[in-house]
């Protein structure tokens, strides 16, 4: 039974709709080995911000990721204030109050978008629906924070767009009232389910000394013992004058990480309630008027991990270099080690346990052709596809 | 002409697929309404089955013949379990000596069907899919003919379906005793995997391979499929009410009994996940088997 079958999976995500491509080895149900391929959308966004000025840049990086539509704006703006100075130096007190709001908020909507994907992945359509009906609500305090219930346009070089007006926070402090019951629902339903435990737990094993040897990051890496959070470790916002925990699990596998999730979803509910509670009166925005020239990096712990930017400023209103590292291009490679050894069946839950967001982590991927194995690119899709038009065009003449 | 009426309308084809497409609708709407969506309206299904017909088939390249025949293979075995089971409902004398072991080998024919045709089509997710439904079938099957075996000891070794109707009718249900439950409970575990709802749909998995078996069907073929799907959702429940709970089987009993086994496996199968394919078949070899096993000795002290 030394057998190799190739299972795709790909190039379009059946179930995340997201260009990538694995290819699973497999010896009947059994997965041996695994191709990660991607760079099917190359979208030349950090290009893109070059020819944009400075203030504009926010909006072109929050649609980066729909999902993390906070981190990124939120990391490219700290990387502008690192060469201000640091964003405590500029940044008046109340606007990073609301900057947390705004990323705490975006983590719930996040884990909870997780959750319901990975119930639906597992084939507990319920949890699904569940999980996104009470994501609904979050999504209904984010349109009344900004205004938006994605891409929320909040993030500004040295503070925020949109004051959370007094007559808000009440309201606010409610819906995350009803939130806890809601999480506490799914703590229990996933948590203690036998049928689910047997399905999640020591599948898809990533040890710590993997986690570590594949520089995984975020909830990936803290389910697997590994104890960083960019938010503690480098506070950015009010995240250093709050109290909150970081959720670290040892087990490594998928029941881990979603427990990671579900525990973090409750440190953000009570993060938001104390910046609510602590957030001083004052301006939102301390009004920059000039960039200096000169280099900055930000980072920010997005719901899936590390975010990272990197600009480079020459005085002007423009950048001349901007550089982004999404949170899903360290951890989709892990699967190299979590999905192998498992079944077709764990691959498809265990490819999608480090939340991973494939349409952030595209870039152009230069693939070097060993053995002439045919790999296709973008172009190269759409070349076939524009020549299977014209075959059949031709055959209905 | 009477055999072909009763096999093609009442209780046969037409009969069998309404009501299994309307209890298709119900399973939908209910899961809709737990799931807090609103759910589709009740021609739903039909319109389903229609619309599929009028679709253009796909045959993979040099599999025509078994491909095309598997689906209305499996139908048709399946249509004639129903209609042996309506007869036998209608008139009990009317059944024949050992209907009942008929019944459950017409019952395996779909899942078997189902394998001749995804192997055919030579799509590896298909072939995956074959080899699960394999998988699954040896998994339910003993624990299943078991519960069965304790059925027939309990109507004192009768494998006529009239008889152990009759036998019903003079001591009551079957379920109303210790090894009838237990092994009404085996049954309806086996029944969930025979349908192939969650939690046992592994063979058929969309969110891992795919739709697995059925990857490679299109148009009218999977139109049947789908049909024979609807068909075994009336005869599963039909049968075991016929063994379980026939004591009574007035049209208005039978709707109720009908509706209650339906919730059950609307029940099971929204607050599940999809159990992998060694655990089902695990699972199926170890408690149910052991109930079944059980449920039969029980029977035979006349429990």
């Amino acid at each position: 039974m030394s057998h190799k079958v190739i299972v795709p999976i790909g190039p379009y995500h059946p179930l995340q709709e997201e260009p990538e491509f694995f290819q699973l080895y497999v010896e009947g149900e059994k997965v041996v080995d695994i191709d990660i391929i991607i760079g099917y959308n190359h979208r030349g966004i950090e290009k893109l911000s070059e020819s944009k000025h400075i203030d504009q840049v926010p909006f072109l990086v929050e649609r980066i990721c729909g999902i993390c539509s906070s981190s990124h704006p939120y990391a490219y703006v700290l990387a502008v204030e690192d060469i201000l100075g640091g964003e405590a130096s500029v940044v008046p007190e109340r606007a990073l109050y609301i900057r947390t709001i705004i990323d705490e908020l975006q983590r719930i909507h996040s884990h909870l978008l997780w959750l319901g994907l990975a119930g639906h992945f597992i084939g507990y359509n319920t949890v699904w629906m569940w999980a996104w009906k009470y994501r609904e609500p979050v999504l209904d305090m984010f349109e009344m924070v900004t205004g938006n219930r994605n891409n929320y346009a909040m993030f500004k070089v040295g503070g925020v767009r949109r004051d959370i007006k007094d007559e808000d926070i009440p309201v606010l402090k409610k819906a995350l009232d009803d939130l806890v019951p809601a999480l506490g629902m799914f703590r229990g339903a996933v948590m203690d389910d036998p049928v689910i435990q047997a399905r999640l737990k020591n599948v898809g094993v990533l040890t710590k000394e993997q986690a570590i040897d594949w520089c995984v990051i975020g909830p990936t890496a803290r389910a697997s013992g590994v104890n960083i959070d960019v938010r503690r470790d480098e506070p950015y916002g009010v995240t250093d004058k709050i109290n909150w925990n970081v959720i670290v699990e040892k087990e490594g596998d998928i029941f881990s990480k979603t427990v990671v999730r579900i525990l973090e979803m409750y440190e953000s509910v009570s993060m938001i309630r104390q910046c609510l509670d602590k957030m001083p009166k004052g301006s939102i925005d301390a009004d920059i008027q000039d960039i200096p020239p000169g280099e900055g990096i930000g980072r920010v712990e997005a719901p899936r991990g590390e975010c990272f930017h990197y600009v480079k400023t020459d005085g002007t209103n423009r950048l001349i270099r901007h550089k982004v590292r999404a949170p899903s291009f360290m951890n989709v490679a892990s699967n190299k080690v979590a999905a192998v050894g498992g079944t077709i069946s764990d691959a498809t839950i265990t490819l999608a346990a480090v939340d991973p967001c494939y349409c952030c982590t595209e870039r152009v991927a230069v693939i070097n052709k060993i053995d002439n194995k045919k790999i296709l690119n973008g172009w190269d899709l759409i070349r076939l596809s524009q020549e299977k038009t014209q075959k059949l065009k031709l055959q209905k003449r | 002409m009477k055999l072909l009426f009763d096999y093609l309308v009442f209780p046969g084809f037409i009969f069998s697929a309404c009501v299994g497409l309307m209890a298709g609708w119900v399973d939908r709407k209910v899961t809709a309404r737990l799931q807090w969506r609103i759910g589709p309206p009740w021609h739903q299904n039909f319109t389903d089955i229609l619309k599929l017909l009028g679709k253009e088939t796909i045959v993979p390249a040099g599999t025509k013949a078994t491909f095309l025949l598997a689906p209305f293979l499996g139908l048709g075995s399946l249509i004639l379990a129903a209609t042996i089971l309506g007869l036998s409902v209608r008139n009990p004398l009317e059944s024949f000596i050992g209907d009942l072991i008929v019944v459950v080998y017409l019952l395996t024919i779909p899942a078997i069907s189902l394998i001749i045709g995804a192997s055919s089509s030579q799509n590896p997710l298909a072939s995956v899919g074959a080899s699960r439904e394999m998988k699954m079938i040896l998994a339910y099957e003993l624990p299943f003919i078991l519960s069965i075996v304790a059925v027939i000891v309990k109507s004192s070794g009768a494998i006529e379906l009239g008889q152990i109707l009759n036998h019903q009718l003079n001591s009551g249900s079957n379920i109303f005793s210790w090894s009838g439950a237990l092994a009404f409970l085996v049954a309806i575990l086996c029944m969930q995997a025979k349908l192939g709802l969650v939690p046992f749909d592994a063979s058929e998995a969309e969110q891992e391979i795919m739709g697995g078996t059925l990857i490679e069907y299109s148009g009218a073929p999977l139109a049947v499929f789908k049909l024979t799907k609807a068909v075994m959702l009336y005869t599963m429940p039909f049968f075991l009410i016929v063994l379980f709970l026939g004591r009574d089987l007035s049209p208005l009993f039978m709707i109720a009994k009908y509706a209650m086994l339906l919730v059950v496996i609307v029940l099971i199968k929204n607050t599940n996940p999809r159990l992998r394919i060694d655990q089902a078949l695990r699972f199926f070899w170890r408690f149910p088997t052991l109930l079944a096993l059980i449920a039969v000795i029980l029977a035979l002290f006349g429990k």
